[in-house]
């Protein structure tokens, strides 16, 4: 039961990112909450056994795509325009 | 305009939500996965094969280790093409670059922190490709960790300060290596008289047996694999944040 409220929790915690990465303007912060996202998805693979995938996911997903998005915003023009 | 694209997204998110309905219920011993032959191939065999306690690393890089060869080469590829886009694309500096760029110090509390706590990521990325075997990691996850500890130092100081320590033409050579490495192994033991990756012909070089000659074979390919994807991560990272000028902080 514990569990399942804490998996409940992650993924309305996942929603709540992704429409926040969509509906954010200034692009660095929605690498940021993106990074948040890929880190909730690392939590959830851990939760369900895949430690391995979980791993990955923290490492790649969270951490090195997010400075590679991070470091690609920085030489375009930070605010979207929708 | 908005309003209407809404609609395509609402009825395929329905149809998803619709199709996960006939998804078996997680951990089912009863589902298409659990009951095909070759799970419970893997989990049978895998220790007795090749005495590796970690199932997942001992698919990856022995029972599908042709497939890893080419994701490792895709990474590879992934990094060459974007330095073939980016390298010299940006050498005339423009005006709106130069516009926000700070020319400070770096932040002492910062590249001290980063002084502190960089051998320790990549003393962790070793452990963590070593450890593939037993716990959770490999090749791919130890490449990253090391890859990201120069991003660190390029992110802390500058591009040049990390540049100093890992050329460009360093990581290129670096990364070719870890797939020669990965490749020479397989040939190797193709040359013993297996088959191309068939690892436990090693025995004949090293002084163990068949099991622990693919023990020790996925460990030689786990360390190719890091070499490359390290190396890539960084280079990637080098050309993305400097538009190919190799120069700078972000």
């Amino acid at each position: 039961m514990g569990l399942e409220l804490l998996n409940i929790f992650i993924l309305l915690l996942l929603v709540a990112t992704a429409l926040a990465a969509l509906r954010v303007r200034d692009l660095i912060t929605a690498a940021a909450v993106f990074g948040v996202y890929s880190f909730l998805m690392c939590l959830l693979w851990a939760e369900m056994g895949a430690v391995d995938v979980a791993f990955t996911e923290a490492t790649v997903g969270a951490g090195v795509s997010t400075v590679v998005l991070v470091a690609t915003i920085f030489n375009l023009k930070r605010k979207s325009n929708d | 305009m908005k309003w209407i694209s809404l609609i395509p997204v609402f009825s395929v998110g329905a149809l998803l939500l619709f199709a996960a309905k006939d998804f078996p219920e997680w951990g089912d011993p009863h589902s298409p996965a659990s009951q095909s032959p070759v799970s419970s191939h893997f989990i049978n065999n895998t220790g007795v094969d090749t005495e590796v306690p970690n199932m997942v690393t001992a698919v990856l890089a022995d029972y599908r280790g042709f497939d890893t060869m080419f994701e490792t080469v895709v990474v590879f590829i992934a990094g060459i093409a974007v330095l073939a886009i980016l390298k010299g694309s940006g050498r005339r500096p423009r005006g709106r670059h130069r516009s926000y760029k700070l020319e400070a110090e770096p932040d002492l509390i910062v590249t001290y922190t980063v002084r502190l706590v960089v051998p320790v990521i990549q003393l962790f990325a070793f452990y963590v490709l070593a450890h593939g075997h037993v716990s959770p990691g490999g090749g791919f996850q130890g490449g990253v960790v090391m890859g990201a500890s120069f991003i660190l130092i390029a992110l802390a100081w500058d591009l040049d300060h990390a540049l100093v320590r890992m050329s460009l033409p360093r990581c290129m050579v670096i990364a070719a290596v870890g797939i020669i490495i990965y490749a020479g192994i397989g040939f190797l033991s193709m040359f013993m008289g297996g088959e191309f990756l068939d690892y436990a012909e090693l025995e004949r070089l090293l002084p163990v047996s068949r099991e622990m000659a693919r023990y020790y074979a996925i460990l030689g390919v786990e360390i190719g694999v890091g070499f490359t994807v390290a190396s890539i991560m960084f280079a990637l990272y080098a050309n993305l944040s400097s538009e190919g000028r190799l120069k700078g902080g972000l």
